[in-house]
């Protein structure tokens, strides 16, 4: 352990090279570009490899191509940028190729506000590619959450063979604070396979937590690697019957851990009538909104989404059945709302408190909407 | 009794491919096995091959290696990205002339530009086929396509000369005819530590030859034989007579210049990091 003053996005590259990432594929673009910064820097002094691609979408195929030879990959980018590394989502999706893609979340759409922050892509870190996919996306609210969360991304990476999305922004990338980084952190190795070319190895042959163990290339399993959907073989099939099942495992392989992967945030929620539900740098001022709030005697409890993909479904229907009221505060127009009203199912209302002028919330802006609702439904 | 050795480089189950009777693709794929024979530095356990999307980059189903049939136009930072994550694999790309050179060109200018030791071959059949007879960047100037049906007046890129501008430290070309050429132009490019670029002319009877009315596939290669001129020939040449359908084979341009995994390990020795 050792305390050093540094902001979320050089956690991000620490948590990442901590958790056995050795190659690093980039391009420019703020509020990311420290997290390329860092790898460029500390990438080569452990054996690995940075490189700055040509544009965003070399950037996801370099990672993608690294993570097949064996290498624990990550890259990073922001608003647009993520845009143009969607497509090669969608491939290590269907390739099931592990990769770390962070977002360090600024104002949109295009250019926008190219240094403001902002929590406007939600929807596109879970719905940004084409096709039906599963995915995982994480949100840290401090740097020293942002190094776990960069480790935890890294490790459901390889467990899922699944592309992770740690979705920050602008407020946790460029947040300095002091922390204590661990020296050695719990590493998923990269998954291996069971058997031999002559004992049958099918290379996307599902294991028992329907996750393949693909062979890295230059092992001599000649595996073949395609975008296409694909049987246990690995080659394309055009058939209904493979598609069907292809598309289903790859829900079911994320889906099923679930209750592993989701986490939830809770403090002030056993005497809670009303609740904040936020994530990544608001909940910095949605805390702050609550302890305000119980101090003038409102029993407001704050609830914060680490796991925002998937989504705590059943979590959040089982917190709002004993509550009058939720507030939902995002730094957008309104997204992840759509989501807490989908699992709340009416159990009790549900207020947006949305903001996108390109400045953070004020606590007193959050306690504000607290008012309101605990005005409303005591009409 | 003919000599099929290289048989054992391609997947028997795979095989018939799926290429149109007539098609010039297999005599490339078949031409590079043979050259990958040639090369005893390239075995099937440490040779990746990486390709595009469309009817050449179908190849890397066929061969029997580590094989990554990438999205259309990524091969390239796809094969950087294997290279460099494991320098002891040799890495060939399969790519056509739209994949390479329009929705894959930054990727593939950078490429030459950084010198990754890769061995490109591009299938250049002058149109999309997979999609049914597109202009591509390299359809020649009034020949016909389903988007261009008045005929092309996009003029259309040499890719061998982009590939020598921006960096390429191995850059020929050949033809399907010219098989024998063919073969000890890839097994050049193979021995290349760096960027080698091959454009491999190939006839596309289906969606390129018939609605230009190039004949059949027999006849679209006397074109290339007709028309294909050995690039010491062609240096020779007065320029009133490089005219017509006359176009340059051969070796254009080789240099020797440290490829990018050498280049980046010197980071690596600077840094500290070289023995991990």
């Amino acid at each position: 352990m050792s305390a050093k003053l540094m902001q979320g996005n050089e956690a991000i590259a620490e948590g990442a090279l901590k958790a056995g990432v050795r190659f690093f594929g980039g391009y420019p673009i703020t509020p990311s570009t420290e997290i390329a910064e860092g790898m460029a820097k500390m990438l080569p002094k452990v054996g690995g490899t940075f490189i700055q691609m040509e544009d965003e979408i070399a950037s996801m195929g370099v990672v993608l191509g690294a993570s097949l030879a064996g290498k624990k990959v990550l890259t990073a980018s922001s608003g647009p940028g993520i845009s143009l590394k969607q497509e090669l989502i969608g491939y290590a999706s269907a390739a099931e190729i592990p990769v770390v893609i962070v977002n360090v979340q600024r104002v949109g759409p295009s250019t926008g506000q190219p240094t403001a922050p902002s929590q406007g892509d939600v929807m596109q870190a879970r719905w940004g590619t084409h096709g039906d996919h599963s995915i995982i996306v994480l949100s840290p609210w401090s740097v020293r959450e942002a190094f776990d969360i960069a480790v935890k991304s890294v490790n459901y990476a390889e467990r899922f063979r699944s592309p992770v999305i740690l979705l920050t922004d602008e407020i946790v990338g460029h947040l300095r604070e002091n922390v204590e980084l661990p020296d050695e952190v719990e590493i998923y190795p990269r998954r291996i396979p069971k058997k031999s070319r002559a004992e049958g190895y099918q290379p996307y042959a599902p294991d028992d937590d329907l996750v393949p163990n693909v062979a890295n290339f230059g092992e001599g399993y000649h595996i073949h690697v395609t975008g296409l959907i694909h049987d246990e073989t690995g080659f394309p099939v055009g058939s209904p019957k493979v598609t069907r099942e292809s598309i289903k495992r790859m829900h079911e392989k994320i889906a099923r851990a679930e209750d592993e992967i989701i986490e939830v945030h809770q403090e002030f929620m056993d005497d809670a009538e009303f609740a904040v539900i936020s994530f990544g740098g608001t909940s910095r001022t949605a805390y702050e909104a609550v302890l305000n709030a119980r101090k003038r005697g409102i029993k407001v409890g704050f609830v914060r989404l680490i796991t925002i993909f998937p989504f705590a479904t059943k979590i959040i229907h089982e917190v709002a059945k004993n509550l009058r009221g939720m507030i939902v505060a995002e730094l957008n127009f309104g997204q992840i709302v759509n989501e807490v009203e989908r699992a709340v199912k009416g159990q009790c209302p549900v207020k947006l408190c949305a903001k996108y002028d390109m400045t953070i919330f004020e606590p007193e802006e959050i306690e504000k909407s607290i008012d309101e609702l605990v005005a409303e439904v005591s009409k | 009794m003919i000599e099929r050795s290289y048989e054992k480089y391609f997947r028997q189950n795979r095989l018939p491919h799926l290429w149109c009777p007539g098609c010039g693709n297999g005599i490339v794929m078949k031409a590079i096995v043979q050259a990958i024979e040639k090369n005893h530095a390239f075995t099937q356990d440490n040779t990746v091959i990486v390709s595009g999307i469309g009817c050449s980059s179908r190849a890397s189903g066929y061969m029997d290696f580590d094989t990554l049939h990438t999205a259309h136009g990524r091969a390239i930072p796809f094969a950087t990205g294997v290279k460099l994550a494991n320098p002891a694999l040799n890495v060939v790309v399969i790519t056509g002339d739209g994949d390479c050179t329009a929705i894959g060109g930054n990727h593939f200018i950078h490429g030459c530009r950084r010198n990754v030791d890769l061995t490109v071959i591009l299938f250049n059949n002058n149109i999309y086929g997979m999609t049914g007879g597109q202009a591509s960047p390299m359809t020649p100037l009034g020949k016909k396509a389903t988007t261009a049906p008045y005929g092309s007046v996009d003029r259309p890129f040499d890719a061998c000369k982009l590939a020598e501008a921006a960096g390429a430290t191995y850059v020929a070309r050949s033809t399907a005819f010219h098989v024998q050429h063919l073969v000890k132009t890839i097994e050049d490019g193979l021995n290349n530590r760096g960027f080698s670029f091959i454009e491999a002319l190939v006839q596309c009877p289906t969606a390129y030859g018939r609605r230009n009315k190039m004949g059949d596939p027999a006849k679209m290669m006397a074109w290339m034989r007709d028309n294909a001129v050995m690039k010491t020939a062609w240096d020779k040449l007065p320029d009133d007579k490089k005219t017509g359908d006359k176009f340059p084979i051969g070796l254009f341009y080789q240099a020797q210049a440290e490829p990018y995994d050498a280049a980046y390990s010197h980071v690596q020795e600077i840094a500290g990091g070289a023995a991990q």
